[in-house]
């Protein structure tokens, strides 16, 4: 196998030299957000100094290159997820915009008193709340597929679950607390098998696997850019053309529009139907540069080293005396979760920045899965292919020293 | 002692001390030290919400003065309160009110003052005034 050329790949992100407290930066928190390859941030500058104009309504040369950058951008973000039509691209803010989006859409459309949405119970808060808030409006029920110990989904449970008042199910693609990689394409078969439509939260899953959407068969597939080693604020709601189609405008504005008179609007034909507003088109072109840049390098390659940084870290911390793992499915990303005993995670976490290294602490927006697992948060570092094993032994050492000074 | 004396006499013990880990391990003693509260105040009604580290705040008038108990979940936290507890406990609340807090600056642990660190002390020092202001009112009546 070829050596994956990290040292080469940590070149291209300017902020990893940095210092911090003097000591250089090992970022654990790429579940959080991802940082920049300078190919993104050369973009995103170049653009505006030198291109910057609104897309999709003037007459000006500079208007029609921005469109045109634009619409190549949604044809790049087709290409990387292996979607059928590029119509079924639809820019939005990020992960939680796109949930929003559909839980609002097919909510007023499709839930009716007693029917039900079946979630999981390691779902992130954005693809809780906006579906509890869909079955308040709707007079509707929230249902929560369990998991198991290693944080798995319970899958017979899950068959079961499906019924003939399931409407639709919304399942996280890769947990962000524990890492697990769910099985969407065979939970998706299931529900297609009653005609249930699967929406999936790729926000963790998108930056460390390859994807593709008529395999995976999904009827909505979420994610943001800033995760994906583009900028923030834009995000990507693919969805089935029919079922696009089929759901009504979530926000209103420019852009969307055929026709406007006070008695009537029509709306203008997808993908423009979901994009109220001045899209966010430099920030869609800087997500496309993003992808265009990991593919670059190969989503297998990505993955494979990703795998050998997840199994470096998970034996190293499995080892380490006392301190207890959440999330340990054989199929899982380079996320850990973990809490040293009777240390509290923000204790473990304040030591960690001392030494530079950037973790998460916290409930990670999951508190209902931390209420699963009766803990009160962990600390969680996440890692991606910038990532070294030299980074995870800082952490081990890291750790060493916060059992020193508080086990 | 006086509100401002003590804050002089905390910057004047972390002087003496090296750098980051000698400050936390100082902090954690504290933290270790500070009695755990009262069951009764360990509650909801008490709780300081700082998202990450809990922090549990209760305040009784004993004559003049208010009199703080705290606790936190979290030991670096839990010292850190300490060292609030210890400057603003047993003094009026006028003297409470009129106190400038610049201690924590002085010995270098800024960065657990800011509000945008989810530790619940910033959120502690504004109760710790509310019970103040509360109190003095109750005073005047």
């Amino acid at each position: 196998m070829e050596i994956f050329p990290v040292e080469r790949i940590r070149e291209d992100f300017p902020i990893l030299k940095q210092h911090v407290y003097g000591k250089p930066l090992v970022y654990f928190d790429n579940g959080a957000t991802t940082q920049k390859p300078v190919r993104v941030i050369e973009t995103i500058n170049r653009i505006h100094r030198e291109q910057n104009a609104s897309i999709h309504r003037s007459v000006n040369w500079m208007s029609d290159h921005m469109t045109q950058l634009y619409e190549d951008a949604r044809k790049t973000i087709r290409a990387f997820i292996g979607a059928g039509k590029i119509s079924e691209i639809i820019f939005t803010a990020g992960a939680t915009a796109s949930i929003n989006a559909v839980a609002f859409s097919f909510g007023e459309t499709f839930l009716e008193p007693g029917d039900e949405v079946l979630i999981s119970t390691m779902e992130h808060h954005s693809n809780i709340v906006p579906w509890q808030l869909a079955c308040e409006r709707r007079g509707a029920r929230l249902k929560v597929i369990p998991i198991t110990d290693a944080g798995t989904i319970e899958m017979d449970a899950y068959r079961n679950l499906l019924g003939d008042k399931t409407r639709i199910v919304a399942v996280t693609h890769v947990s962000n607390t524990l890492g697990t990689i769910n099985p969407v394409k065979e939970m998706i078969r299931l529900a297609h098998e009653r005609d249930i439509p699967v929406l999936v939260d790729g926000a963790q899953a998108i930056q460390h696997t390859a994807v593709n959407m008529v395999d995976l068969d999904c009827d909505f597939y979420v994610f943001s850019g800033h995760k994906v080693y583009g900028p923030t604020g834009i995000g990507i709601l693919y969805g089935k053309e029919q079922w696009l189609e089929r759901l009504p405008p979530y926000q209103g504005g420019g852009d969307m529009i055929d026709r406007v008179t006070f008695e009537k609007t029509t709306f203008n034909e997808l993908p423009f139907k979901f994009e109220a507003g001045t899209s966010n088109y430099i920030g869609a072109i800087g997500m496309a540069e993003a992808v265009a840049y990991i593919s670059e390098i190969g989503m297998q390659a990505i993955h494979e080293y990703e795998t050998g940084l997840r199994d470096y870290a998970a034996g190293l911390l499995s080892a380490f005396p006392g301190l207890s793992q959440y999330g340990t499915a054989p199929d899982k990303t380079a996320i850990f979760s973990f809490v040293l005993n009777n240390v509290h995670p923000f204790d473990t976490g304040m030591i960690l920045d001392k030494f530079g290294i950037a973790v998460r602490t916290g409930t990670h927006c999951t508190m209902p899965l931390m209420n699963r697992f009766r803990i009160e948060g962990t600390v969680r570092a996440s890692l991606c292919f910038y990532n070294t094993h030299q980074e995870i032994d800082r952490l081990m050492e890291g750790l060493q020293t916060v059992t020193d000074m508080l086990a | 002692m006086t509100i401002e004396a003590i804050q002089q006499e905390i910057i004047e013990e972390f002087a003496g001390l090296g750098e980051w880990m000698e400050r936390y391990n100082y902090l954690i003693d504290l933290g270790k030290d500070l009695p755990a509260i009262d069951p009764a105040f360990r509650k909801d009604e008490y709780l300081i919400r700082g998202c990450q580290s809990r922090v549990w705040l209760n305040a009784d008038l004993e004559g003049d003065r208010i009199v703080f108990t705290a606790d936190s979940d979290a030991i670096i936290t839990k010292g850190l309160a300490a060292l609030i507890i210890r400057v603003f406990t047993n003094h009026t609340p006028a003297e409470i009110l009129a106190a400038n807090l610049d201690f924590i600056d002085k010995i270098g642990l800024k960065e657990h003052l800011s509000p945008t660190r989810s530790n619940g002390l910033v959120a502690m020092i504004r109760q710790i005034r509310y019970y103040a202001m509360a109190y003095k009112a109750k005073m005047k009546n």
